[in-house]
Parts: C-alpha cells; sequence; structure tokens
C-alpha cells in the first residue's frame, strides 16, 4: 500500500534521514523504532508532505504522492496524528472532530463516524463540549487519533501516540489504536517505546542516525540480542 | 450576561423579533436623537464610527479568525480611499459614479491582500507582524511620492475636492427630500454607511459559520492539525487577507467620499494600531464585541476630547492640562484597564472567556498566544 524508496530529508545541509527503503502492506501494522533524533519523525513529515523531501519516492496505492499538496493526502486517504497530539485547543472536542471530516461532505456518515469514535473512547463522548485545551494529555492524544480517523482514512500515520503519557493512558491508547488495526486499518506506527511497539505490530523497522539498520517480523526483532540490548535496556 | 441573552434570543423567536425591532427602531432615529441632542459633530463621529465597525469586522478576519497579526491594515483602507479619491475628483478629471468605484475599490483592496498575503504565508505572530507593518508603511510613502515625475497621488498634499458620495442623480452632500421628510447630510451618509455596515457584519456572520471560517479558526489554532484534516492551508490563509482587505477597501472609498479630501497623514501607523486596538479589545474573533470595540474607540478618545477641558474647569476653575494631551493620556489608561480586568476583551466569545476563567486547569493555554 505504501512503497518508500530512497526517501531522503534534509534541513539546510544536515541529512536527517539518508535514503530509507521500507513498504506498508494493506492491513499490516508496521512499526518504525528508534532513539530520538533518529530521524522518525522526519520521515513521517515528509510523508505526510509536512515537510519537502530531499530526495527518493513514496508510492501510495501506485501513485507517487511526494509531489501532491498536503490537504489532498487526506482525501486520498491518508491521515496523520501530530506528534505531540496537535489538537484545536479552544474548540470543542465535538468541534475538533468536525475539523477531521473537513475533507468529507457526507453528514450522515460523519455522523455515524463520530459515534463510533466516542464508542472506541467514551471518555471522550462524557466531555463532547469541552475545549480541547482543558482535557489531559491522554484524553488529547485519545481525541488527535479521533479526529485522524474522522477523515476515513485507509492509512492512518501515528506519530509518538506514547509520548509523555502515564503507563495507564499508554495502555489504553495502545488498546484502541489494535482494536482500529483489527477493523483492518493499515497503520504506520512510529515509537519510542520500542517493546510496546514491536509488541502490537506485525513487523518493524529500526532507524538510526536516518538509516534503517534492522527489519523484521517484530517477533523476531523484539528477540533480536541487537535491539534487546540498544532499545529494551538490556 | 448579554450572551446569555443573546443565548436565549436564539432559541426564542418572538423576543427575537422584538429585539431585533427595537435595535432597529434606534438605529433609525439614533441619527436625529444625536444631532439634535448634541449636534453635528457628534453625527459626524457617529458616521465615522460605523465606517470603523467595518475596518475592524475586516481585520477581525485576518487577525480574529486566522490568527494572523497584521499590523498594515489601514494600507487596504487607504488602497480603497484613493481610488475613489483619483477616480471620483477633478485631480484627473473623472467622476466615475460609486456603484462602480466601491466595488472596484473593493477588489483592488482584496488584490493587495493577496500581495501582502503570498510572501508572507511561511510567516507567524510578531514576524508577520514586522512584515505586515512595512506593507503599510510602504503604501503611505507610495502615496506620499508619487507626485512625481508623473503626478499621481497629489503626494503629501493629498486630493482634495473628491465628489461627494452620490446615487443615481441623488448626491448625499445636499440635505434630501424624501416622501415630505427633509434627511441632512450627514444623516444620509449614516444611513449610507449603517447600510453597508450591516451588509459587513451579514457576510462576516456567514462566513464565520461556514466551512471557510472553520478552517481559519483551525489554522489560528494549530496550522500543522489544520493541514493534517486536510486544509489547504495556502489558499485559506490567502483567503483571509483578501477578504479582510476588501472590506477596508469599501471603508476607504466611503471615507473619501464622506470627507472629501484625502491624503497619506490619514493612513499612518497608529490608524492600523487603532484598528487593531478595536479587535483585540472588543474580543478577538467575536463578531458583537469587535462591533463594540470599533464604536467604544471611536466614541471614547472624541468623548474625552470634549469633556476633558469642562470638567477641568468645572473642578479647578481653569484648564491646567491641554485637553489634547489629556485625551490620549485617558484613552491609554482606559486600555490598560480594560486589558487588566478584561483580558478576552470587553465582549468575548464564549470560549475565549471559559477559557481566560481557566475552566480546567490542565493545558489551557497550551499554544500560548
Amino acid at each position: 500500500m505504501l512503497e518508500v524508496t530512497g526517501l531522503r530529508v534534509a534541513y539546510g545541509g544536515i541529512q536527517a534521514v539518508r535514503g530509507i527503503n521500507f513498504h506498508v502492506n494493506q492491513g499490516e501494522m508496521v512499526a518504525l523504532i528508534g532513539a530520538n533524533g533518529a530521524g522518525k519523525t522526519s520521515t513521517l513529515k515528509a510523508l505526510a508532505r509536512l515537510l519537502n523531501a530531499a530526495g527518493g519516492s513514496v508510492r501510495y496505492c501506485g501513485k507517487e504522492i511526494l509531489n501532491l499538496p498536503p490537504h489532498q493526502l487526506v482525501s486520498a486517504g491518508i491521515a496523520l496524528v501530530p506528534e505531540g497530539r496537535g489538537v484545536f485547543p479552544r474548540m470543542s472536542i465535538v468541534e475538533n472532530l468536525q475539523m477531521g471530516a473537513y475533507s468529507r461532505r457526507d453528514n450522515d456518515g460523519i455522523e455515524a463516524d463520530k459515534e463510533h469514535v466516542f464508542s472506541l473512547f467514551p471518555r471522550l463522548k462524557e466531555r463532547a463540549f469541552q475545549l480541547a485545551g482543558t482535557l489531559s494529555g491522554g484524553e488529547q492524544q485519545m481525541l488527535a487519533i479521533g479526529r485522524a480517523l474522522m477523515s476515513r482514512p485507509k492509512l492512518l500515520l501515528l506519530d509518538e501516540p506514547s509520548m509523555g503519557l502515564a503507563p495507564l493512558m499508554v495502555q489504553k491508547i495502545f488498546e484502541v489504536i489494535c482494536a482500529v488495526a483489527k477493523e483492518g486499518m493499515t497503520v504506520l506506527l512510529i515509537e519510542q517505546n520500542a517493546k510496546l511497539a514491536l509488541e502490537v505490530s506485525q513487523r518493524g523497522y529500526v532507524m538510526e542516525s536516518g538509516e534503517i539498520t534492522l527489519t523484521g517480523e517484530s517477533g523476531a526483532l523484539l528477540e533480536d540480542p541487537k535491539v534487546r540490548a540498544a532499545y529494551l535496556g538490556e | 450576561m448579554t450572551t446569555l441573552t443573546l443565548e436565549s434570543l436564539r432559541h426564542d423567536k418572538r423576543a427575537a423579533i422584538a429585539a431585533t425591532a427595537v435595535l432597529g427602531l434606534v438605529l433609525a432615529v439614533l441619527p436625529f436623537a444625536v444631532g439634535n441632542a448634541l449636534g453635528n459633530s457628534w453625527l459626524r463621529i457617529v458616521d465615522f464610527a460605523l465606517l470603523y465597525i467595518m475596518l475592524a469586522l475586516g481585520l477581525n478576519i485576518v487577525v480574529g479568525f486566522a490568527g494572523l497579526l497584521d499590523m498594515g491594515y489601514i494600507a487596504f483602507y487607504a488602497v480603497g480611499a484613493y481610488l475613489y479619491a483619483l477616480l471620483a475628483s477633478p485631480h484627473f478629471g473623472l467622476h466615475v459614479p460609486i456603484w462602480v468605484i466601491i466595488p472596484c475599490g473593493a477588489v483592488l483592496a482584496g488584490f493587495a491582500g493577496a500581495l501582502l498575503g503570498a510572501p508572507t504565508l511561511r510567516l507567524r505572530g510578531d514576524y508577520l507582524a514586522i512584515v505586515t507593518l512595512g506593507f503599510g508603511e510602504i503604501v503611505r510613502i507610495f502615496m506620499n511620492n508619487l507626485n512625481a515625475p508623473v503626478n499621481i497621488t497629489n503626494g503629501p498634499q493629498g486630493i482634495s475636492g473628491i465628489d461627494p458620495i452620490h446615487l443615481g442623480g441623488i448626491t448625499l452632500a445636499k440635505p434630501l427630500t424624501f416622501l415630505g421628510f427633509t434627511i441632512p447630510s450627514l444623516h444620509a451618509y449614516y444611513f449610507l454607511f449603517l447600510a453597508l455596515a450591516l451588509l459587513i457584519i451579514f457576510v462576516t456572520i456567514r462566513l464565520e459559520d461556514s466551512r471557510i471560517g472553520r478552517a481559519w479558526v483551525a489554522i489560528r489554532e494549530d496550522e500543522i492539525a489544520a493541514k493534517a484534516c486536510g486544509i489547504n492551508t495556502r489558499n485559506i490563509k490567502l483567503l483571509a487577507f483578501t477578504m479582510g482587505a476588501s472590506f477596508g477597501g469599501v471603508a476607504g472609498g466611503l471615507f473619501a467620499g464622506f470627507q472629501g479630501f484625502v491624503s497619506p497623514e490619514s493612513f499612518n501607523l497608529m490608524e492600523s494600531v487603532m484598528v487593531l486596538c478595536m479587535v483585540v479589545l472588543g474580543g478577538m474573533g467575536h463578531i458583537p464585541g469587535v462591533i463594540l470595540g470599533g464604536l467604544m474607540l471611536t466614541v471614547l478618545p472624541e468623548f474625552f476630547r470634549h469633556s476633558a477641558g469642562p470638567v477641568q474647569q468645572a473642578i479647578f476653575g481653569k484648564i491646567l492640562l491641554d485637553p489634547e494631551a489629556l485625551r490620549m493620556l485617558l484613552f491609554g489608561l482606559a486600555l490598560v484597564l480594560v486589558m487588566l480586568y478584561r483580558p478576552a476583551g470587553l465582549w468575548p466569545s464564549t470560549t475565549r472567556r471559559r477559557e481566560f476563567k481557566g475552566e480546567s486547569t490542565t493545558d489551557v493555554l497550551k499554544e500560548g498566544e
């Protein structure tokens, strides 16, 4: 579904991503793990067209997307949950969800999807008319995921959903991510929390200093001595 | 309080109709009441207040809705005013009718807005403020210096003898006789300005409620998230600049026809700051608040000007401080007090009020301002 070849991202003269290749198949959850500064977020931003790639190609459903403007990706079926949540703080939860459906015009479908998001995150329903800026970090993350789902995407890009959250909240969020994946959503998950990411995904890529150094089945990566030493603290 | 009653009006149709009727009656009687009780100088101030309300509503689109800090907004007012001055005055000997000039002014100012917006798309906050400030000054300096080698704007002397606004065969410069009533000139201008102000209010309310309005607010709240929602942020921001500027162009044209004289002097930085104050003080992004801000900031300085002298005379028996200096002092003080005690503005939207009250302690102002 997503085919990345030779992707490079540079900030001025500094190369953050040095020609990486990876792919995500339909219906699969793939984790891209690595330490801080490895280039994960730069990769994702380039995929979501929030950054201009310095080179390479990204094909989505067979079509090159590196030359598309970012707002067209949403209607093409790619939704991004930005790093650090990025909800609209002075809009209510409902308004945030409606913004997620900005590219759609089928009001009935939007209404149904809103109910679906509320069933995934009952917490959000309780606070439907509260301003998003007044939610806790975990609730904001739920809202950001919910908002991304509102565009009815085929591919969900998640940037560090566990960042800065309490362990219990992380567990809740990941339960929902798994539930969404089970419904058939294709997910690309970017995480520093390697153990968690590899436990829920089918395949994983390990990124270091802008390059992909290891790849394989998530289960195998979890057992890999190098991964264990570098990311799992053993 | 006020919003509470507005809320109840939304639900009670009869109350809404009654309120509209009362408001309409007040607005219709206002010029006669003001003219008779306070004199024509105050009626002129009311006319100007309507122009400033149009300006404030235009700037509110850029600053209040889209969150783009524009410090050079008066440039679009200047564009509209000069267009009217050039097309309807003895300067070039042209006398184009108003119903051609005002739409042209809106379009030209809108184009100027896009011209300002295009190179500043990546800028925000203080950086954007500085660029727009520069833009405002450039326009003013152009007007000041375009008298050589070809005299276009007549330079610092400005253009005088501008045609008064006339609609069809009726000129607003002389008293109108209408169904046996005689409507003095200032009153006629009042009704014209009121009609256009109401039109602009209507357009703004519709815009706020539209997909475009929601996209503006999304960009203000978080631009990356807005992009991730599929909003074409480039076009939507350009549209904010264009729409806001076109309102300024309309107000500028009316100003030129009303005043009969334009010069670069009228479009300095202080004017931009004043309009920005109207938006911020009234309640950024909240239409009734912005209207209130425009009204207050036009009327208050004049009130201080008229009252500073007599009040001193009454208390001290003589005038100790120059009323002109004192009025700016009092005005400044009023601004400080409002910002201290009503940081969200005089009449903020419910959202802003909830936020400033801090309905919950976590992450209230995550994005800051």
